[in-house]
């Protein structure tokens, strides 16, 4: 799926990481400016604002994206409960909300539902990354339309590495969730399944999977931005 | 166990959706011949779940006295689609393990026993990577029987772009990469249509595996630009023959375990034990490394082929060299065994280097000195002096060290063992009772 489009950059890091491992690709905004520049080829796929840092900010950011012809949604707010009053009247600029501190279970429960109300975004057996399709339920994988031929153990990887994009893994971490047995390669399978899966991807999207040095290895664009 | 069965699920549901209609199970004999029983998607669940049976008195080294039924699973986890033949005939291939009925595991299977040597490893908390370099000759038409016309006579790092053999060569990595084997290196050798391509390195039961579908596949894509390729370690004589040097490191983890940044060689006291173990042992190793009549006539001397039990840093006529590794590339630290050819059983030779190299750490062997780059001009008792020893001259030769070797014994098992010696007297026998031209050209008018 396109990624979803975040109030405040950066975002706080419990939002990112909820939406990261629900599989949620996303861009932060700092403010309207930001939204047609960083806007995706083919849009944001949603929107998740969260008001309890800058409220004035947050709403001008709501307002800019359902004033255009075709209003941006899903829109999830994020409030605490002071602001509460401050939805009143409002109800246009939101689909829904979600109270601030908030659950992560609730938030991915929330955003589910909306892309299931929407009928846009996400299909829970599908991964879509950019040109990167994965089915959960077939097990098959694709880039540009062209299955790609993986071994059980590179589908895997690239399952778990594309369900968290902008996350970074170390080699244990990618060791103990992929593999989760005791396997003849240690740590250093990781690598070796990182650049066959390179070479499978082709030269055009090898740099899905990036090594971050001295760390591991992340799927996708950095969280931060860097 | 759950794993195993989302992976089984995997390979059925893929030859499902992608249409595979022949799904080929692989296994290795005791001679290192890939073998192949072809099934129907039809067959797949049941060969998952029970094994299929075949006749294994058929196969080098499966026979025995009391039955020859044994049963092949294949291992999930190996599944590739192959990338030839391609529309209306997509098959795919699985790696089998081979068992006994009783589903224990099968005494003549070289997978397994490289398995159990790797465990043993592991169970020390090491994992053991191997990268291999192989070399391999072209040579033009179908049939092996004709005179031997190389394709080029291009030598080292030619460029020969308008050969077939760079054509093939390239068509060859690209189908190599997309069966997951990536190649580090890929370059023409010394010798005329010789060819060198170097994997990258993974653990060695994946690397034992991408070395025989590495064979096929070289030999496949040659077939089909009607040439035909070898792994013979010695297909012409003056020139340079056939090696597998064979890039070895053990892991602790994440942590190459033979790294240590204050040693002279940069090698710690496991790496260092694990390379005296290996020299100590290598005339026990050879006969498993280098196990054709033809592998004795590439270790001679003037062709950068090892003769001597020798370790250096840069010094390519010895028998253990440490690479050079590049600052801040700690994990690269290695030694490189130069003496095995690509003809031999990858999975038995793994496991004798590893065993070899596992008995110096924990028995804590000293690592002799650094060999001058003189060995060959020195005369034999001073090569004595300084402890040199010879590896085998001949496979007669290499099979008498191995058969004293308890190592050996150990590592390969004692049904391999003793098939294996068996097999290779017998070859030694039948090219003992030979009269060649060599004999003819120099005796018969002479004498």
């Amino acid at each position: 799926m396109e990624p979803l489009l975040l109030y405040p950059d950066p975002p706080p890091p419990e939002l990112a990481q909820a939406l990261d491992l629900g599989g949620y690709p996303w861009k932060a905004v700092a403010g309207e400016s930001d939204i047609e520049r960083l806007e995706p080829e083919d849009g944001w796929a949603g929107a998740v604002i969260c008001a309890d840092s800058n409220p004035e900010g947050a709403f001008a950011v709501c307002r800019a994206v359902r004033k255009r012809d075709i209003p941006l949604e899903p829109l999830l707010m994020l409030v605490s409960g002071a602001q509460l009053g401050d939805l009143e009247l409002r109800d246009d600029l939101f689909d829904d909300f979600c109270l601030s501190p908030f659950h992560p279970r609730e938030l991915e429960a929330r955003l589910k539902h909306l892309f299931w109300r929407t009928g846009t975004g996400t299909r829970p057996e599908l991964i879509e990354y950019g040109d990167l399709i994965l089915n959960l339920e077939t097990y098959q994988a694709a880039v540009g339309g062209t299955p790609l031929d993986l071994t059980y153990m590179e589908y895997e990887l690239l399952k778990f590495l594309a369900s968290h994009p902008g996350k970074v893994f170390t080699r244990e971490t990618l060791l103990s969730r992929v593999w989760g047995y005791e396997y003849y390669g240690g740590a250093r399978t990781v690598d070796v399944h990182v650049r066959r899966l390179r070479a499978k991807l082709g030269e055009e999207h090898a740099n899905l999977i990036q090594t971050v040095r001295s760390v591991g290895y992340r799927f996708g664009q950095s969280r931060w931005g860097l | 166990m759950a794993g195993m069965e989302r992976q089984q699920d995997y390979v059925l549901r893929t030859v499902e959706e992608r249409g595979v209609r022949l799904i080929r199970l692989w296994f290795t004999d005791v001679l290192g011949q890939l073998k192949s029983v072809a099934i129907s998607p039809a067959e797949l669940e049941n060969a998952f779940e029970e094994g299929m049976h075949f006749d294994g008195s058929a196969i080098d080294g499966f026979s025995r006295v009391q039955e020859s039924d044994v049963l092949a699973r294949p291992e999930a986890n190996t599944f590739e689609l192959l990338p030839w033949g391609r529309g209306e005939d997509v098959s795919a291939r699985m790696f089998c393990d081979i068992l006994n009925h009783d589903g224990s595991p099968f005494e003549g299977d070289p997978r397994q026993v490289l398995k159990r040597n790797l465990d043993r490893a592991h169970d020390r908390g090491f994992s053991f990577m191997v990268a291999p370099e192989m070399e391999f000759f072209y040579f033009a038409g179908g049939d092996p029987k004709q005179p031997l016309v190389p394709l080029d006579t291009g030598s080292y790092f030619d460029l020969t772009t308008a050969d077939v053999a760079s054509n093939l060569r390239k068509r060859t990595l690209q189908v190599l990469e997309a069966m997951g084997i990536p190649v580090e290196y890929s370059f023409h050798e010394d010798a005329p249509s010789q060819h060198e391509i170097d994997l990258r390195y993974t653990d060695a039961l994946s690397m034992a595996d991408n070395v025989m579908t590495f064979r096929l596949v070289v030999r496949e894509i040659a077939a089909e630009h009607g040439a035909y390729a070898t792994f013979m370690p010695k297909p012409l004589g003056g020139v340079q023959g056939s090696g597998m040097h064979t890039h070895v490191s053990l892991f602790e983890g994440d942590t190459n375990a033979f790294h240590a940044p204050d040693d002279e060689y940069g090698m710690s006291k496991v790496g260092r034990g694990f390379i005296a173990g290996v020299l100590r042992h290598a005339p026990e190793l050879t006969a498993i490394t280098n196990q054709l009549v033809n592998s004795y006539k590439r270790l001679i001397a003037g062709y950068e082929a090892p003769t001597f039990v020798t370790w250096a840093r840069n010094n390519r006529s010895a028998l253990v060299r440490i690479p050079v590794t590049k600052a801040g590339k700690q994990s690269s630290t290695r030694i490189e065994y130069r003496s095995p050819d690509p003809a031999c059983n990858p999975y038995l030779a793994y496991s004798v280097i590893l065993a070899a190299g596992l008995r110096g750490i924990e028995e804590g062997y000293e690592l002799p000195p650094e060999a001058s780059a003189n060995v060959f001009e020195m005369t034999p008792e001073e090569r004595a002096a300084e402890g040199i020893t010879s590896l085998p001259q001949s496979l007669s030769e290499a099979l008498d060290v191995m058969e004293s070797s308890e190592l050996v014994a150990e590592a390969l098992g004692e049904h391999i063992f003793e098939w294996f010696l068996r097999n290779k007297r017998a070859e030694w026998f039948d090219y003992k009772s030979q009269v060649t031209q060599f004999e003819l050209d120099r005796y018969l008018p002479n004498i």
